[in-house]
Parts: structure tokens; C-alpha cells; sequence
């Protein structure tokens, strides 16, 4: 086992032991920070198979993370209104189930991947961060003025939505449930890493030149990755929403897409848990540091710039040391 | 399959100007099967202008590329690669992070067409190891399959560039500038080296160090100012008095 699984699995375990903790004392408060770094960390496992493994400096992942949350957001309050979304050409009414929602959040962002990938991916640099920065302001102002689901100021959602067989309204059941699909997105993320995929499209990031000449086309491998990443980043804005049973154009907003990019920095770029320490340091800090003053992000800016000048593989970089060649 | 007296790889009066600079002037060039074809001529010959349309990176004004008889100047550099082109670079174009064992597995996956696979170990699937093992084999860096590329000395990086081009078992070698950088040794053992490859598939080089071309080429090209001046056999081009005095010197 080397360095980093080690670091890795004490990081899961962490997660789960602190709200177990917090479950027998009592601070049902701290199992909701818990459940927030979970649902954080997993729109990070999104953007970094982009920007870890494809070198696609994205920064309109907002897009996605709102995208899911609208999914939610409208799904839901028709099922609260009991109003259906369309009648013509046929019936489509809200729901309440958390899995028909992520469905939903998850090919609507996929969809909206391909469109913003399929246009971004034609250029790079920062060419294509302005790009990608564009989109995502788009749907922002697109959000804002969509009278019919709040507009500027968003959907309110009264219960938390469901999932057969758990009590979602109880803390530790929701935290659950964002736990388990943030080990399953690891896990998949891990396995794309070493899959010929995963090969490929690390290769396409050092040396473009070389993925050719062996007959491959960088762009469509990027186009699938930037596809994936969307859909994972796409479910956690869901499950956001679903935890501040509140959607607004907030979650398209570029801040947003910055803070998802700021985890994976803080936490280390293209490490498998990189965005999970990321998403836990942000939220930790924003609880204390956010306590004494209101203008914390002043801190947060300060530890970003000495990661970047002094630690660059982040918080597991700096733990675990150089990243090891695969064998 | 194919008649013997088609040419494997064949430029058919290629032109290509970047404003009022002429790059490449009705440029008609082949590769036969079995031989070593070298391209040699001062810096700014447009040499490098050349190969980057024989490989795709460039589309000529004019003029047309053939790979085994097919027409594939509106192909781009993947497809042609997929079609039996393998190139090497005159500066290494390798994945420097990975390791050498992967890099040669990648060259095995771009042969293999099948890349959005999510779920599989690359290094686990045994029939791109075992294409990727037996090139590393070929160039004599199984040893170092571990190693990060970025730690490999330049001329390793050289043998890595040519084992990932053996692993798509091409119909040409492109080659720019194979021996630069390398040491006398280096050079000499790379020359042992491509000279036995020249049966597996023919080899269009570009190349500076005239020993190697001296002692490897069937056939040498000779490219100034962007137009062919001479081809033909090493002794003809060293013979040749236009080429002496454009190119190698009067006491060459």
C-alpha cells in the first residue's frame, strides 16, 4: 500500500467517523457540514477528471453543478404544486424520488457537456477558460430571468425528497446516501484513471502530438471526458439542492465554478482525493475562520497562494509526496 | 495486395508557400519498399514543412500525398497514423510523466482503434502488454519499463519513439531527425538499429549527421530552398556538384 492509498482511506474514514460521532452526540449541525463536503467533493471527483487528467482548465463547471440543481429544483416543485412540467406532446409530471431527479440532473448535464465541450474543446488555453466562463454565465443570466422557476430569487423545495427505504429528513440517512455515491464516483474515477481511456487522455494532455500519431483524435477524447466530468458534477449540484432544499442561480454563478476549482487546488490537482481534502480544509475554514470575520475568503486567498507557490500537489501532494509512476 | 512497383509513400508535386516564402516547390518524392530513403538539406530547406504535410499536421497548397496508393492529402495526422504512417519526432513527443511501459501500452491502444474503454486496467489487458513488451523488446528498453520517461537520457527517448511507432506495426517510418542529440555511440547503435529495420517497413528520414545517412541510405533526397535538387543513389549525391556546392561542401 503506498502513501497516498494510506492518506486516501484515512480521509474516507474521517468522513464517515465524523458524522457518526456527531450522530451520537448530538450535533446534527455537524453531520450537515459532513454531508456538505461529501456532496463538494464530489462535483470536485467531476471537475478533475477534466482538469486532472485531460488538463482542461474549466471554469464553467458551475454550469453543471446548477444544471443538477435545477433538475431538482423543477422536478420537485411541480410535485409540490402538483402541477405537471408539460402536458403536450406528452405528460410529464414532477416527482419526488431522489433517484428519478439524479437521472435526470445527470443526462441533462451530460447533454449540456456535449454542447459546451463540443464548441469549448475546439480551442485551449485560456482561450478555452474564457469559453467555458462564458457558458456558465449564460445559464447564470439564463437562471435569473426564468420568472417561471423563481428567477433571481430561486426555488424554495419544503421536504427534502426521497429515497425508497430511507428516512431522508434524518441527517445521518442523507449523509449516507451522498457517502456512498462519493465512494462510488472514487471509484470510478480511480479505475478511469488506469483504464486505456484514462491513458489516452493523460497522454493527450502532455503531448497531443504523440496521442495522434498513434491514430487517436485528442478532441474526441477530451469531448468524452469533459462529457463524464459535467455528469458527476451535474449530480452533486442534485444532491445540493436536495441539502439546502433551496435552489437559486447561485449555483450557475462563476464564483461557483471558481470554489469547485479552488478544492482541487487546495486539496491537489489530478490526486484521486485531492478534491475530498480540498472540499473538507474549505469547509472547516469557512466554519472557523468564518466565525471571526465575514470577510474569511481574505484567508482562504492567502492559503491559496502559498499551496500554489509552495505545496503545488496540494494538501495530498504535500502528505503523500511526488505522485508514483503506475507500474 | 499491393503492386510491388507502387510506391509506399509518395508526394506527387506538393506545394506549399507561407506568403511569399515557397516552402515546398513541386515537391515529388517516394518511398519503395525495403529501403531507406533520406532527406537531407540545409536549415530552412523546409525539410520540417515537408514532413509535417507527409504526416497530416500541414495540408499543401497543391499537390497530393499517397500511402500505399491511397490519395490521403485531406486525411488528418490520426487517421493516417491509423493507416500505417508511424512517425518519430525530431524533439521527443512522449508522454513524460507516464512511464516507458506505458507509453509503448498507448502506442498498442492507438494500433488497437479502441480507446473509450472506462472500466479495464490498461496495463492489466494482456494483448496490448504483449504488443507493447515485444517493441520495447525490439529497441532494448525492456529493462527500463518502469522508469518515468522523464527520467529516461535523450537517446532512450529516441529508442521509446521508435518502439511506440513499431507497436502500430506501420507500413512507413517517418522519421525526423533520429540522431540529433545523440552522442557517437548513441548514433552508431541507433544506425545498427534502423538499419535492420528497414525490412520490416521503409524508413523517409530526415537527418543532419551525414555519417548515418552515409551509411544508411539506399536513396538520398536532397531539398534547398524548397525544391529537390537532386535524388539518387549515395554515390550519385556525392558526386553531384550542384549538391556539393549547395549543401556538403567542396572537400566532402
Amino acid at each position: 500500500m503506498t502513501r497516498e492509498t494510506l492518506i486516501n482511506s484515512a480521509l474516507a474514514l474521517a468522513l464517515l467517523l465524523v458524522p457518526l460521532w456527531a450522530y451520537s452526540a448530538d450535533e446534527p449541525f455537524i453531520i450537515t457540514l459532513a454531508t456538505k463536503v461529501a456532496i463538494l467533493a464530489l462535483a470536485g471527483v467531476g471537475l478533475n477528471i477534466a482538469l486532472g487528467l485531460g488538463g482542461l482548465v474549466s471554469l464553467g463547471h458551475a454550469a453543471f453543478f446548477g444544471i443538477g440543481g435545477y433538475a431538482m429544483g423543477i422536478l420537485a416543485s411541480h410535485a409540490q404544486s402538483y402541477t405537471a412540467i408539460t402536458d403536450w406532446p406528452l405528460l410529464i409530471e414532477g416527482t419526488k424520488s431522489m433517484p428519478v431527479i439524479w437521472l435526470v440532473a445527470v443526462v441533462a448535464s451530460g447533454i449540456t457537456a456535449l454542447l459546451i465541450g463540443a464548441l469549448s474543446l475546439r480551442t485551449s488555453g485560456v482561450y478555452f477558460i474564457m469559453i467555458t466562463l462564458a457558458f456558465g454565465q449564460m445559464l447564470y443570466y439564463f437562471a435569473i430571468s426564468w420568472a417561471a422557476y423563481g428567477g433571481e430569487d430561486g426555488l424554495s423545495i419544503y421536504v427534502r425528497n426521497g429515497f425508497p427505504g430511507l428516512n431522508t429528513l434524518d441527517p445521518i440517512q442523507f449523509f449516507a446516501i451522498t457517502f456512498v455515491l462519493l465512494l462510488a464516483a472514487l471509484l470510478f474515477a480511480a479505475r478511469l484513471a488506469n483504464s486505456p481511456f484514462g491513458l489516452a487522455l493523460n497522454a493527450a494532455r502532455q503531448s497531443p502530438q504523440r496521442v495522434e500519431t498513434i491514430g487517436l483524435s485528442p478532441y474526441r477524447l477530451r469531448l468524452v471526458a469533459f462529457v463524464i466530468s459535467g455528469m458527476i458534477t451535474g449530480l452533486a449540484g442534485a444532491l445540493f439542492a436536495d441539502l439546502n432544499r433551496f435552489v437559486s442561480p447561485t449555483m450557475f454563478s462563476w464564483q461557483t465554478s471558481g470554489e469547485i476549482m479552488v478544492f482541487i487546488i487546495l486539496g491537489g490537482t489530478a490526486r484521486l482525493f485531492g478534491p475530498v481534502a480540498g472540499a473538507a480544509l474549505f469547509i472547516i475554514l469557512e466554519h472557523i475562520l468564518g466565525g471571526l470575520s465575514e470577510f474569511w475568503h481574505i484567508y482562504l486567498g492567502v492559503l491559496l497562494l502559498l499551496v500554489v507557490l509552495f505545496a503545488k500537489g496540494g494538501v495530498i501532494g504535500t502528505l503523500a509526496g511526488q505522485d508514483k509512476a503506475h507500474d | 495486395m499491393t503492386d510491388p512497383q507502387t510506391p509506399v509513400l509518395e508526394t506527387r508535386n506538393i506545394c506549399k508557400s507561407f506568403d511569399a516564402l515557397k516552402a515546398s516547390q513541386d515537391i515529388s518524392l517516394d518511398l519503395r519498399a525495403g529501403e531507406i530513403h533520406a532527406l537531407i538539406g540545409p536549415n530552412g530547406a523546409g525539410k520540417s514543412t515537408l514532413i509535417a504535410q507527409i504526416a497530416g499536421g500541414l495540408k499543401p497548397d497543391s499537390g497530393t500525398v499517397h500511402l500505399n496508393g491511397r490519395d490521403v492529402t485531406a486525411l488528418p495526422t490520426a487517421k493516417r497514423a491509423q493507416l500505417g504512417l508511424g512517425r518519430t519526432f525530431q524533439v521527443s513527443a512522449l508522454a513524460m510523466e507516464d512511464t516507458v511501459l506505458q507509453n509503448a501500452v498507448l502506442g498498442a491502444l492507438g494500433a488497437q482503434g479502441r480507446p473509450f474503454r472506462l472500466f479495464r486496467s490498461a496495463l492489466a489487458d494482456a494483448r496490448l502488454r504483449e504488443v507493447a513488451e515485444q517493441a520495447l523488446e525490439r529497441v532494448g528498453l525492456q529493462d527500463h519499463a518502469r522508469t518515468r520517461t522523464s527520467e529516461l537520457s535523450h537517446g532512450q527517448r529516441r529508442q521509446l519513439e521508435v518502439a511506440v511507432a513499431l507497436t502500430l506495426d506501420p507500413k512507413a517510418f517517418v522519421m525526423d531527425e533520429p540522431m540529433a542529440g545523440l552522442g557517437a555511440s548513441g548514433s552508431k547503435a541507433l544506425t545498427g538499429f534502423l538499419d535492420s529495420l528497414r525490412e520490416q517497413a521503409p524508413i523517409l528520414m530526415v537527418e543532419h549527421d551525414m555519417d548515418a545517412v552515409f551509411a544508411l541510405a539506399d536513396r538520398i533526397s536532397v531539398l534547398v530552398y524548397g525544391q529537390i535538387i537532386a535524388t539518387g543513389s549515395v554515390a550519385d549525391i556525392r558526386a553531384n556538384p550542384e549538391v556539393r556546392s549547395a549543401y556538403l561542401g567542396e572537400d566532402a
